[in-house]
């Protein structure tokens, strides 16, 4: 039965499996493919997008689980020449080395401080511990996103 | 990776050409013999500079893996064509023994690091010669800079002149003539666009090699430059290997023998054909690809394989240590640092210790993934990699096409750190594209697949005896033991090297310090689990190994560990480095837990100092501090980057890293229990850039190897815990 779904702003009835997560839904139904698939278990965040506001895993999200959901990914959250809040303070602070994971790093940055619009080290280190780099940005992740907020 | 001997030999051969023919002539002159590949594409100057009524493109030969790369190499043409790095497109470009790299050759010589003698400059010099000729395009050996620094200044220097030569010739004068903003500009302020005289230009011979600007001309280079890959990487638009979509494309994922290098028996793929989406199951070497219309359904699919895998031919974990142990008691590989007479000097009362580190996985965030297409006669192969020549070598190989029939694009990757060098995914998707003729094909591996199927940073043990008088060293013989790296990754290039492993004793045999008797050993292991470059190789244990034993010989002595290493170091950049380090750490003030690691590697010296804390959850990394010098800082921005990323590389494999062998299969599958370190445990991290080396050199992998042992000194000078085992979560409760 085909699922009907919001992703960045756009509504999507789309004929596939209701156990098929939605990060290969974006990816390969939508060919959204800013999304990441990093492990498939929710360990190292990099598929993470916002699912009515809130920061998930999209590798551990069945398609039906977004059914009527708004769903926001890193291609609806800005755009090269409309940038949110944190891409901007990315850019800024020129974080990401290869990129991989810097998708689910955003989302979740800009999902912490929707709700938290001025968070502590602490805040942070809570907010971000689910999200993996093996670059090692982290120092810079942490000062983008105190400076993110302080545009906020 | 090459034979250090067979390479110095065929340098000293080429290298009166080299050097009498001087630097920039030689680039011209040797650029001959490979054809520029971008003929045909549109208006090219030389193999780095492509110009179309779209503006100006530059090449960056070298594989993007998070280095920045991209940036460095686009700026150091862009700033002799007087072009900001806003106004240019970058690419990799295609796969072409043009871009060999040399660079990679040149910490090769049989020389110290810090020898800056007639003899070893004209052997590092001469190493660019072979180097073309071996036509290698690879990324590695934190060379790229190295390599690319003259000549591709040359190359931008080159065509701003033909362009501004074929400006002279349209307008008649060369008079006053400028560049600036991509264009020449006559006195009378007349405007010729680089796009509207690049046929012109291409057709210019020039009389002689133009000059690089000199330093104090620069405007891009030794400043901080945006990257040019940043604006898609924080949009999420960046294409990585698994965003290319093309029609008709099909998905798939390889299981292969966990037993690694050994052969499938059998394969049940009854269940696997019956999961919905699933279209083929297909041999690849060692094992099978599912290939379906998504990934997840190949995925689905593959967990319902069911094999009969060929058992390992190499031992489990125990008996790794075993070979370890019994290689360090066997004949050695390498003896080349043998000062004064150390066995004579090792009696009496002698300190004698021995420090082991484990397996390695690379684990980079995206995991390995390539696409292949193979129709109307032609090859196309699209992958994140580090050595594009080779995939020509092996397509050829597979599929019976000539080279010139084969094309590789190199995309971005999300990680490298060495793995990317490795043919093996590339392989299974040339092969699966010769199963399904005219379906593209991309292959994504799972993660369990990536973390099981590695060619690992071998396990290594080294013993330190060592005896101190007066305070100093008197003695200090390394013996270290591991298998061979490029005998496991260029055997599995189909190359065979022989003479001693460099790469064994690298970070130990090329140490600055200065010891009246010093010797250090490299004894190889034998092969055993599959081996390869590990973001600073050989560094990444030795140092780990050789810093540790000073650090315990500078409490024996009773000195300060800062002082200690200054009284065996001469070295005025190694000696600048550890003072610069001590004092943005605030070294020696009282009641502070500190511990510091010193190395040169890649020609690079650096030194870290970690500060540790104890905390109700544990033990916690406070701050770390890094001092380097480079010679020549091209991006110091950049260059903080690396030697911070390196660092908490260096952490996350001193804390948590390994990987271990059990029933001829690696153990660990993801992330659960492979687990770098998160942000919590990282610590502010500040870094300090130098400039006095007489060379410049690459910054990708020095930042690793001291942090473990400025970890490991840092936890004894906390609570007199020695740490001389990686990783250190199996003795320490950290935070």
């Amino acid at each position: 039965m085909p699922t009907t779904l919001t992703v960045n702003g756009q509504t999507q009835t789309l004929d596939l499996p209701d156990d098929m997560p939605l990060l290969w839904v974006l990816r390969e139904g939508l060919d959204l493919t800013g999304t990441k698939f990093g492990c498939g278990i929710a360990s190292c965040g990099a598929c993470t997008v916002h699912l009515n506001g809130e920061a998930v895993r999209a590798c551990q999200t069945p398609l039906a689980a977004a059914a009527g959901a708004q769903v926001v990914t890193i291609e609806g959250l800005g755009q090269p020449q409309a940038l949110h809040a944190v891409q901007a303070a990315w850019l800024r602070h020129q974080v990401a080395q290869c990129g991989y994971c810097q998708s689910g790093q955003i989302m979740q940055a800009a999902a912490l401080l929707a709700a938290t619009p001025h968070p502590t080290d602490a805040e942070i280190d809570a907010a971000m511990e689910g999200n993996l780099c093996r670059c090692g940005t982290y120092p810079r992740i942490r000062a983008a996103i105190h400076d993110a907020a302080k545009g906020l | 990776m090459a034979s250090i001997g067979k390479i110095a030999r065929r340098g000293f051969l080429f290298g009166a050409v080299a050097m009498g023919a001087g630097v920039a002539f030689g680039w011209w002159k040797y650029a001959t013999p490979y054809a520029n590949p971008l003929e045909g594409m549109g208006t090219t100057l030389n193999p780095y500079v492509l110009i179309d009524a779209g503006g100006v493109t530059l090449i960056a030969p070298r594989a993007e893996m998070g280095q920045g790369i991209h940036t460095t190499l686009a700026a150091l043409v862009a700033e002799e064509m007087d072009l900001d790095l806003a106004q240019v497109r970058v690419i990799h470009g295609p796969a072409a023994p043009a871009y060999f790299n040399a660079g990679v050759l040149e910490e090769g010589a049989p020389f110290l690091p810090i020898d800056e003698s007639w003899i070893a400059q004209t052997v590092r010099a001469a190493m660019h010669v072979p180097g073309k000729f071996l036509g290698f395009q690879i990324t590695g050996g934190s060379s790229s800079v190295i390599d690319a620094y003259d000549k591709m200044r040359l190359a931008g220097a080159a065509a701003r002149a033909a362009l501004v030569q074929a400006a002279a010739t349209r307008l008649g004068s060369s008079a006053g003539l400028r560049t600036e903003g991509g264009a020449v500009i006559a006195p009378d302020g007349t405007r010729l666009t680089y796009a509207e005289l690049a046929s012109e230009a291409a057709k210019v011979s020039l009389a002689s090699a133009p000059e690089p600007k000199p330093r104090d001309q620069w405007r891009l280079l030794g400043k901080t430059q945006p990257r040019v890959d940043m604006l898609g990487k924080v949009t999420g638009t960046a294409a990585f290997t698994a965003d290319l979509r093309l029609p008709g494309m099909v998905y798939a994922t390889a299981r292969t023998n966990p037993h690694l290098g050994a052969g499938l028996v059998q394969v049940d793929d009854a269940a696997a054909l019956a999961v919905p989406g699933v279209k083929a199951v297909l041999p690849v070497p060692n094992g099978v690809a599912v290939v379906a219309t998504s990934t997840w359904a190949a995925f689905k699919g593959a967990e319902l394989l069911s094999f009969d895998w060929a058992p390992a031919s190499y031992p489990d974990s125990a008996g790794v240590t075993q070979a370890l142990t019994a290689a360090l008691a066997a004949p050695y590989d390498s003896r080349n640092r043998n000062d004064g007479d150390v066995d004579a000097a090792l009696t009496g009362d002698i300190f004698e210790a021995t420090y082991t580190a484990p397996y390695l996985a690379h684990a980079t965030m995206e995991p390995l993934t390539a696409a292949a297409l193979l129709a109307d006669g032609k090859l196309q192969v699209w992958a994140g990699n580090q050595l594009p020549t080779q995939i020509l070598k092996i397509g050829a190989e597979f599929t019976g096409l000539p080279q010139d029939a084969i094309s590789v694009e190199t995309r971005l990757m999300g990680g490298g750190f060495g793995r990317r060098a490795e043919m093996d995914f590339i392989a299974q998707a040339i092969h699966l594209a010769k199963a399904m003729p005219a379906t593209p094909v991309l292959l994504t591996w799972s993660r369990e697949e990536d973390m099981t199927h590695d060619t690992y940073r071998p396990a290594a043990m080294a013993r330190v005896r060592a005896k101190l008088d007066g305070g100093r060293i008197a003695a200090f013989d390394l013996a270290t033991a591991s298998s061979s790296v490029v005998e496991s990754q260029v055997g599995r290039l189909g190359y065979t090297i022989p003479g001693p492993d460099a790469t064994i004793v690298q970070g130990a045999a090329d140490q600055p310090y200065t010891f009246a008797n010093h010797r250090v050993t490299g004894h190889r292991a034998p092969a055993m689990l599959p081996v390869g470059s590990w973001r600073s190789v050989g560094n990444s244990q030795n140092v780990f190994f050789g810093e540790t034993a000073m650090d315990e010989l500078a409490h024996l002595a009773g000195a300060d560990p800062v002082e200690f290493r200054m009284s065996h170091l001469t070295h005025a950049p190694s000696r600048q480095v550890i003072q610069s380090v001590a004092e943005m750490a605030g070294w020696g003030e009282k009641g502070r837990a500190l511990g510091i690691a010193f190395c040169i590697a890649f020609g690079v010296p650096i030194a870290q100092v970690i500060e540790v804390e104890d905390t109700a959850q544990g033990l916690r990394l406070k701050a770390a501090w890094a001092a380097v010098d480079v010679g020549v800082a091209l991006d110091p921005g950049n260059i903080e980057a690396q030697v911070m990323g390196g660092m908490v590389f260096g952490l996350s494999a001193a804390i948590r890293g390994e990987i271990t062998v059990q029933g001829g299969a690696v153990v660990q599958q993801t992330f659960w229990d492979y687990e770098p370190l998160r942000m919590p445990q990282i610590p502010t991290i500040r870094v300090k850039v130098h400039e006095t080396m007489p060379r410049l050199r690459g910054i990708g992998e020095p930042g690793t190897p001291p942090a473990a042992p400025a970890l490991a000194n840092a936890i004894f000078a906390l609570n007199g815990t020695r740490l001389r085992d990686m990783p250190f979560a199996r003795s320490v409760n950290f935070a």
